[in-house]
């Protein structure tokens, strides 16, 4: 029963993105701007980073359009809502691609998403730049060539996996772990598996939970009785704030691990600040930073939102303003052009660092290890790529 | 030894909440036979309701029980007045895709106002761990069961022992007969809604208050789960419904101390197919032969 209401709901969705969809291509002639895309998760399940996401893209188009725009040219923005479904990734970037003809799309969040959507963007030779997919697999083919038309701004995966287990085995001294991971989605599974890969020490027990649960109790129970150094939990907040507190009031002491999708005030609120010690995780960007950029980021974002900006929407901020080099160096705004462009961006200059696109499209930069002691961010340490 | 006395602990207080949120499952199933798909939206609404009160109002946490109960409890009404009664003499079908369109409106209608993102519940107990032997039981914990209790003996009062509880009863069994002996019978409905959407948003509260997290999906799994738990029970019977949420508590917790966390979902929407093969009447169900 739940296929068919999905179903209705998928049919449901179509029918009002594509009413939304026709009033934005309405405004604005041909030829005098630049059409971007943005497809987030709106609704459904991950909602909150495609929310975060979408509002830092809006934020970043008006403040280019406000500047004057690209080469003269405004940027008109067409968003789309993929519900956290893939088909309705897939649909809406087939959309973006060849109904409202873009130049290039910003989003999704997630990499099940974008992976949902790299067919109908290669069909149309349209760049699509994923803020925060960070699978391995996203930017690579079934045989591990590139993908010629996807990007993403955030690091992947493999580099945080092999990031914590370097960070665990070296600043942690830790000799073994147990994994608690997502089974039910690429992000955690990809994450505990590079970090298995990458530790030396002994992997004493690997248990799984799945993204609507709220009860860790039976599972820490069991942890609890294992002897280990460090808990990796490849998961994002929603859960991990909820393990912390569990885990911490149960009395498990040892430091906790996380990939990026910590980095998210919740957190702390969830396991309240009291149990958020020894927590590290891998993060994107610092909300403490001293660059100019990055408080001015934080002040518009609170203003707008009347929120706290996040990593997500820092990283969805950053790809409009790749797209925007992108534009500037292509000199065109055909798909064609922006593509060579972004492939060969160098020295990009973001909120979230200063990167350029690899072989494979993923942006070569380092990462940040936060250390957290009773809720406050205390430290953090810079972990060059390879 | 002393860890299994530990998940049997974690599994009573997840199954009190099952148990909260089954018995108005069953209470509607049992009086209009409708499945009330609405019923963990209502349970989320509670938990809503209850962080608005605390946060803006700075009551405890007795008060804001209390004032989430009234207001899932006027809710559940609202929701039977418009949704349901319009369609009491159309198909069952028709009812139950009209539950889940409810269901659909609620989750999405919350994620309109307040946003879909997970947010933090007050915490106006303080979780205190007592250590008894070598196991642990929080002061939530205890709580969530202490209420539980009372909320199903009060609940078992009404229905048993007050003049309203026999009309319920009496709906149940034979709604026109029920109405010839003077019994209306909308009233008799609208106020079985009115007390399973107040436990509903007791559970709701209690809930955010032990987990400390909220957010507007979060009625759909547990709701679905109550229903097995109904099921189980045997839909239609009250005490059903408690046995039935405390199994599967146990059980959840069993599976995934003992077992395997990932097929735990397995194993509980499986027993649900079981049961409806093999005793679809539940645990505490009698079969009981159609009337021609």
């Amino acid at each position: 029963m739940k296929k068919v209401i999905l179903g209705m709901t998928a049919t449901a969705a179509v029918l009002l993105a594509a009413c939304g969809a026709s009033d934005v291509a309405g405004e604005g002639g041909e030829g005098d701007t630049i059409k971007l895309g943005s497809m987030f998760e709106l609704t459904g399940d991950v909602s909150a980073y495609g929310t975060a996401e979408a509002n830092a893209v809006s934020m970043a188009v008006e403040e280019i359009n406000a500047g004057g725009g690209v080469d003269g040219k405004q940027i008109e923005l067409t968003e789309y809502d993929t519900k956290s479904q893939d088909t309705e990734a897939a649909s809406a970037a087939t959309k973006l691609a060849t109904q409202d003809k873009v130049s290039a799309i910003v989003g999704p969040a997630t990499s099940g998403a974008t992976k949902a959507a790299i067919p109908s963007v290669n069909r149309a030779q349209v760049p699509l730049v994923s803020p925060s997919a960070t699978d391995d697999s996203v930017t690579l083919d079934d045989s591990g060539n590139v993908q010629p038309y996807v990007y993403r701004v955030g690091f992947q995966d493999s580099f945080q996996g092999v990031s914590l287990a370097t960070f665990a085995e070296g600043d942690l001294e830790a000799k073994s772990a147990v994994i608690l991971g997502d089974n039910s989605s690429d992000y955690a599974i990809g994450l505990s598996k590079t970090f298995k890969e990458n530790f030396d020490g002994e992997i004493v027990a690997e248990e799984n939970f799945t993204a609507d649960e709220s009860d860790f109790s039976a599972v820490l129970t069991r942890i609890r009785n294992e002897d280990f150094d460090v808990l990796f939990v490849p998961g994002y907040y929603e859960q991990a704030g909820l393990i912390i507190k569990q885990a911490r009031e149960m009395g498990i002491e040892q430091p906790i691990l996380g990939p990026d999708g910590f980095g998210n005030e919740t957190l702390i609120d969830l396991a309240g600040a009291e149990n958020v010690s020894d927590i590290y995780y891998t993060a994107h960007f610092s909300m403490s930073s001293d660059e100019p950029e990055v408080k001015e980021f934080i002040k518009n974002y609170q203003e707008q939102f009347e929120a706290e900006p996040d990593m997500f929407s820092a990283l969805a901020y950053d790809s409009v303003y790749v797209i925007k080099q992108a534009l500037e160096e292509a000199g065109d705004t055909s798909p064609e052009a922006v593509n060579q462009a972004l492939e060969n961006l160098s020295d990009f200059e973001g909120i979230t660092g200063i990167f350029s696109f690899d072989e494979n499209h993923n942006p070569v930069k380092s990462a940040t290890i936060v250390e957290i002691q009773n809720g406050e961010e205390v430290n953090a340490t810079e972990v060059s790529p390879e | 030894m002393e860890n299994f006395v530990q998940q049997l602990i974690n599994g009573l207080s997840l199954g009190s909440i099952y148990a909260l949120l089954a018995l108005g499952y069953t209470m509607v199933y049992g009086i209009i036979k409708l499945i009330n798909f609405a019923h963990g939206d209502v349970y989320m609404v509670g938990a809503f309701v209850g962080y608005y009160v605390i946060n803006y109002l700075n009551v405890g946490l007795i008060p804001a029980l209390l004032l989430s109960m009234t207001f899932t409890a006027l809710l559940g009404v609202v929701i039977e007045r418009v949704a349901y009664r319009p369609l009491r003499n159309s198909s069952r079908i028709t009812a139950l895709i009209t539950a889940i369109g409810v269901s659909y409106l609620l989750q999405n209608g919350m994620i309109y106002l307040v946003g879909p993102g997970v947010r933090s519940f007050p915490q106006v107990v303080n979780n205190t761990l007592y250590q008894i032997g070598s196991f642990q039981i929080s002061q939530m914990q205890l709580l969530i069961f202490g209420t539980t209790i009372v909320l199903m003996g009060a609940l078992q009062f009404v229905v048993q022992k007050t003049k309203l509880g026999k009309a319920m009863r009496a709906v149940s069994i034979d709604s026109q007969t029920a109405e010839l002996m003077g019994i209306n019978p909308n009233a008799v409905i609208s106020f079985t809604f009115l007390l399973g959407s107040a436990l509903a948003g007791a559970a709701g509260v209690l809930v955010g208050m032990y987990y400390n997290s909220i957010d507007p999906m979060m009625g759909y799994a547990p709701g679905l789960k109550a229903f097995i738990a109904a099921v189980l029970g045997g839909i239609g019977i009250i005490p059903g419904a408690m046995v039935g949420g405390f199994v599967i508590g146990l059980i959840e917790v069993l599976i995934s101390g003992y077992g395997n966390s990932m097929i735990r979902d397995a194993v509980v929407y499986g027993i649900l197919i079981i049961i409806l093969v093999v005793r679809p009447s539940g645990i505490l169900g009698r079969h009981v032969k159609e009337k021609v």
